[in-house]
């Protein structure tokens, strides 16, 4: 690809860390946008990652003056990943089916994930690790006696 | 014995043999990666209280660190790829070895928040969120890893001696790859909590 004229890498480089920061940033402020907390996380944090591997691809790769067989290649993968994800989608995000249905009860899961979360419980105890690995070992024996 | 004839060039597509072959790699690698973050996605939608407790115990400021790693490592192969169009063998080496070196770094501050998570109690049996956070980012890291030692390959075994210069390039795609798939599991395992 040594035909074409290289844009200026460092130019690029300086959005891709402004954009970093922003998504570092955006969720952070996020509750301050009330009701629109969520969609300025998913832009934030989501939508600008799109972004970033937008540049990447098109100027550091060099995607944008590369033969068209390479975002061909690229583009059919990732279309085969997409009928992966909606193909799947359709069994993971319902509970229920023809003779199945999904035994999860997320009410225990999010006590048991908050007993043994050390951002939660660093507070109360001293010793961070020492907590981390008791509520570890209390929801194993909890496991034996199911 | 008769010549060996090497193919280094393919007439239909215009890319040489080398780069393509990266980009089908590339290709593939988007499945692997693409089919691990598409699998967390789909949990995550559906357990999102309880993932979102384990999220919170990620460290966000290791992760961030990481990224700036890798962002900046990505400048630096692409200068190296340009030295290596001007046939500076001392510039492309010195840019590789500042890739390494940055590898270097993201593989030290993952060892360390690894320890800091399994002193904690996080291990990859914990729960269904940390058995995705250990394949997803150890995956990542043995790419990363696999992507320093075949740039000190091609530094030292190529560039050196001033031979093989499109091998510059095409460790370069691999690394921007690995970039970009840090991109994403960034916001998902560190920023959505």
């Amino acid at each position: 690809m040594a035909g074409h004229n290289h844009p200026s890498y460092l130019k690029i480089y300086i959005i891709l860390v402004v954009l970093f920061a922003v998504s570092v940033i955006g969720p952070e402020v996020a509750p301050m946008f009330g009701a629109y907390a969520k969609a300025v996380v998913l832009l934030t944090a989501f939508g600008i990652a799109i972004w970033k591997a937008y540049l990447v691809c098109a100027y550091f790769m060099h995607l944008k003056f590369e033969k068209v067989y390479a975002p061909y290649i690229l583009l059919a993968c990732l279309s085969l990943l997409f009928v992966f994800f909606f193909g799947t989608a359709t069994d993971a995000m319902f509970s229920n089916g023809h003779n199945w249905f999904k035994d999860l009860d997320e009410e225990a899961m999010v006590k048991e994930a908050e007993a043994r979360s050390y951002v939660l419980n660093k507070d109360s105890h001293g010793d961070h690790g020492d907590h981390g690995h008791g509520a570890h070992d209390d929801h194993g024996d909890e496991d034996k006696a199911h | 014995m008769a010549h060996q004839i090497i193919a280094t060039g393919r007439s239909r597509t215009g890319i040489p043999t080398g780069r393509l072959a990266v980009w089908w790699v590339i290709g593939s690698e988007i499945l692997i990666f693409g089919g691990l973050i598409a699998s967390y996605l789909l949990n995550r939608f559906n357990h999102g209280p309880s993932w979102s407790v384990e999220a919170a115990n990620t460290n966000t400021f290791i992760g961030a660190c990481n990224t700036f790693w890798l962002l900046t490592s990505s400048l630096f192969v692409v200068y190296a790829h340009a030295a290596s169009e001007r046939r500076d063998a001392a510039k492309t080496r010195m840019w590789i070895w500042l890739t390494i070196l940055l590898g270097g770094f993201f593989m030290g501050f993952k060892t360390y928040e690894y320890a800091t998570e399994i002193h904690h109690g996080f291990t990859l049996f914990t729960s269904n969120f940390w058995s995705f956070y250990y394949t997803a980012t150890g995956l990542h890291g043995f790419h990363v890893l696999c992507g320093m030692v075949i740039l000190a390959l091609i530094a030292e075994r190529d560039v050196k001696h001033e031979k093989n210069w499109h091998r510059v390039e095409n460790i370069g795609l691999y690394w921007h790859f690995v970039d970009i798939v840090w991109i994403f599991l960034f916001p998902l395992m560190y920023i959505a909590k």
